[in-house]
């Protein structure tokens, strides 16, 4: 798929949503649908202090890039957006954003639910949660 | 052959580039039944899986030694 309707970032700066918001506009949608994932503070009963994100980077682009091709196949999606973070991101900050645009918003909907899902199976994106008394890698805490 | 660790790989091997003496091992599945014997730690991951070039690899793909190999332990992104 052309560059001009994908758009895939890996920042280790803070993420400002209308980067993606301005990439994803476009005349022919009526539907514009954004999630943001942010940082909390508390993981059941336990206070984080930051999460530390590392990413095997070409790896994560290539899946991210199947991942919006299928969105846009599946959902008709016109324009697709995806931002991660790397690196230290404490509370409240924005660990990813995804932004597509459709012409209808049912379909937007759909695409950025299907975008955050897949991601969180197949993207080679590992973070570690660094609480008041100790840190743990999230998935792989024996 | 050169094994990228990353995440909790890179803590169990301690480095986040592995070298792994390449002339037994002919298949991702050999691979990482050499890894669970070199650091038995990864038991407690039967989740991670074997990246060859980039991709997610099958147990019975063949490896010449020359790919950019990485191990992928379960993902958090997001």
């Amino acid at each position: 798929m052309a560059d001009n309707i994908i758009d895939i970032q890996i920042l280790a700066e803070p993420l400002e949503v209308s980067n993606n918001y301005d990439f994803i506009l476009d005349e022919s949608c009526g539907g514009i649908n954004v999630f943001i994932g942010t940082v909390r503070r508390w993981n059941k009963d336990e206070e984080i202090t930051h999460l530390d994100f590392e990413c095997y980077e070409p790896m994560a682009i290539s899946e991210l890039r199947k991942i919006a091709d299928s969105a846009i196949e599946q959902f008709e999606v016109k324009k697709v957006s995806i931002h991660h973070r790397v690196g230290i991101v404490k509370a409240t900050e924005i660990a990813v954003i995804i932004a597509v645009a459709c012409k209808h918003r049912k379909a937007s909907f759909q695409a950025c639910e299907f975008i955050i899902d897949q991601l969180k199976k197949d993207v080679p994106i590992w973070k570690k949660e660094h609480l008041i008394d100790g840190s743990y890698w999230v998935n792989s805490r024996p | 052959m050169e094994v990228l660790c990353f995440g909790i790989a890179k803590e169990i091997t301690k480095t986040s580039s592995l070298q792994v003496e390449s002339g037994v091992i002919q298949t991702v599945a050999e691979l990482k039944a050499h890894l669970l014997s070199q650091f038995p730690a990864f038991k407690d991951y039967f989740e991670f899986r074997i990246a060859v070039n980039q991709e997610f690899a099958d147990e019975e793909q063949v490896l010449n030694g020359s790919e950019e190999i990485a191990i992928i332990p379960p993902v958090s992104g997001g």
